[in-house]
């Protein structure tokens, strides 16, 4: 069963410089459950058409349903079934992580009570018990993320979007963090919709991989059906596989992610 | 898909507590806003006192009801830079994903800075009473009501221009741009009775003007005046304008 499905969605921002198509036409279909993988070079379009899937851009063209709803007609609908977590996380650095939870499950309109309930139900799922009471910014990087995360299940989504969720991790967050991904579809049946540039993350972590490539969808198919199809045989590389796709690698070493 | 006005209230209470205890938390932000208007109090009051710049008034009756206006102009002006770091550290986008009404995204801050510039008028007229200000109690509640009208008008079109620019390097030099001339050429510091014709004239292209005037007269007790009338209108205009343009930016879908 789709639980996304997308026909021709398409932003594009006006400039000085003219047009800029961001994104010039994405179809995708994702079942309820699975974990996909957005995978793409710099600039591909990734970011946006994620934002444009949780309601914060408008396409300017193609239409698309998300959860259920019309993501441009009902964008309410939609937003109360899906979560996001933005690459910059979105947590007030001054104050604390009880708060920041509690607001955000008040934000989905659960009662004083229930939000302060809530609040001590995720910090627990998430390893955040004892940190409660600490300010945001006294966090490190991986409990951080798992802060970000945990805003973004408040409500119990259905969908769970993630833009770049290891950047800046180490690697032993990112490990966890991977395991964390497959707990919350595995426990909750969450469809996950994560974003990458790193290979090894879409390899691991991702049930099916969409590749992004100049604002259109170049490839998609699990990690070894592309290996296959693009990479010469299921035991090639991803870099080479996704080399063959796009014709350049995903992000040159020291690429700043960059969000549009 | 407009959200019921139940959700409104109460979702515009809750953005409120959180900026409200926010602020709280922090007494430079409580304080910072009045130090300029006492320093004009302390500094420049007294140089006034023995002008002869209306017969029928104290000096204090005068600089005073410009000091508040001017707290609240230089004030929440600038309202709109703690929105372009919440768009950085990405806690505008986190709630604008949340089915939270996005009126109340605006309006929870926008009362949040109306509370906090009263709060500073308050203080501001303790001090001035110190320095030997005299006037009805009526005249000074209005004079807080014009400052929280103010506030709230200023603050939002603030809070829609940051939503319009991504750096503070845009947004600066805007508002400064706006809020020098108007402070002049409202009369906030002086009067404009004493302005050449012309400047008079100019002045009164200046909404700001009219909210000036009527504090004055309210501070002598002239509530049944013209001026009080024209200010009312002036500020309820106003308020109505920036906080329609503050809403329909707020709900625009790419904002």
């Amino acid at each position: 069963m789709a639980i996304i499905s997308t026909a021709g969605l398409a932003r594009s921002f006006s400039t000085k410089r003219g047009t800029v198509d961001a994104v010039r036409g994405i179809d995708l279909t994702v079942r309820a459950g699975e974990i996909l993988g957005l995978l793409g070079p710099n600039g591909a379009g990734k970011t946006t058409t994620l934002r444009m899937l949780t309601t914060l851009l408008a396409p300017t063209g193609g239409a698309a349903t998300v959860a259920g709803f019309d993501l441009v007609r009902e964008p309410a609908r939609v937003r109360r079934r899906i979560g996001y977590v933005a690459q910059a996380g979105g947590v007030d650095p001054q104050l604390s992580v009880r708060e920041e939870l509690i607001t955000q499950a008040r934000l989905y309109r659960l009662t004083k009570a229930e939000a302060a309930l809530r609040a001590e139900e995720l910090a627990h799922d998430l390893d955040l018990s004892d940190l409660l009471d600490r300010a945001c910014v006294t966090l490190s990087g991986g409990q951080r993320r798992r802060l970000d995360i945990a805003m973004g299940l408040t409500h119990h989504p259905e969908v769970l979007f993630l833009d770049e969720p290891t950047t800046g991790l180490d690697p032993g967050s990112r490990a966890g963090l991977w395991d964390l991904v497959r707990r919350v579809r595995d426990e909750h049946g969450t469809t996950v919709v994560l974003t990458t540039h790193y290979l090894d993350e879409a390899d691991e972590l991702s049930d099916r991989l969409v590749v992004v490539d100049r604002g259109v969808v170049a490839a998609e198919g699990t990690p070894a059906a592309l290996k296959s199809e693009y990479g010469g045989s299921p035991g090639a590389s991803l870099q080479d596989t996704f080399l063959a796709i796009t014709g350049r690698a995903p992000a040159p070493d020291d690429a700043i992610p960059v969000a549009v | 898909m407009s959200p019921l006005p139940s959700s409104l209230l109460s979702d515009t209470a809750l953005i409120f507590g959180r900026y409200a205890r926010q602020t709280l938390s922090s007494k430079f932000q409580v304080l910072f806003g009045v130090l300029m208007p006492l320093l004009f109090l302390f500094f420049f009051g007294p140089l006034l006192t023995d002008l002869p710049l209306d017969p029928k008034t104290d000096s204090w009756q005068i600089l005073v009801p410009g000091l508040l206006l001017q707290l609240a102009l230089l004030g929440a002006s600038f309202a709109g830079f703690s929105l372009l770091i919440e768009k950085q550290t990405g806690v505008l986008e986190r709630m604008r994903v949340t089915p939270v009404s996005r009126p109340a995204l605006l309006l929870g801050r926008v009362l949040r800075d109306a509370a906090l510039f009263v709060f500073q008028a308050v203080l501001l007229v303790l001090a001035a009473l110190v320095m030997g200000l005299r006037a009805p109690l009526g005249g000074v509640l209005v004079g807080f009501a014009f400052v929280g009208v103010l506030a709230a008008a200023l603050a939002s079109l603030s809070y829609a221009l940051a939503m319009n620019v991504s750096t503070p390097q845009e947004f600066g030099p805007v508002i400064n741009a706006l809020t020098m001339p108007a402070m002049l050429l409202s009369g906030l510091v002086l009067p404009m009775t004493l302005a050449p014709g012309w400047l008079d004239l100019l002045s009164h292209l200046v909404p700001l003007r009219f909210l000036v005037d009527a504090v004055r007269a309210g501070y002598v007790g002239d509530y049944a005046s013209a001026a009080m009338l024209y200010g009312v209108l002036t500020a309820a205009a106003l308020a109505a304008l920036s906080l329609t343009v503050g809403a329909r930016v707020f709900r625009g879908a790419d904002a």
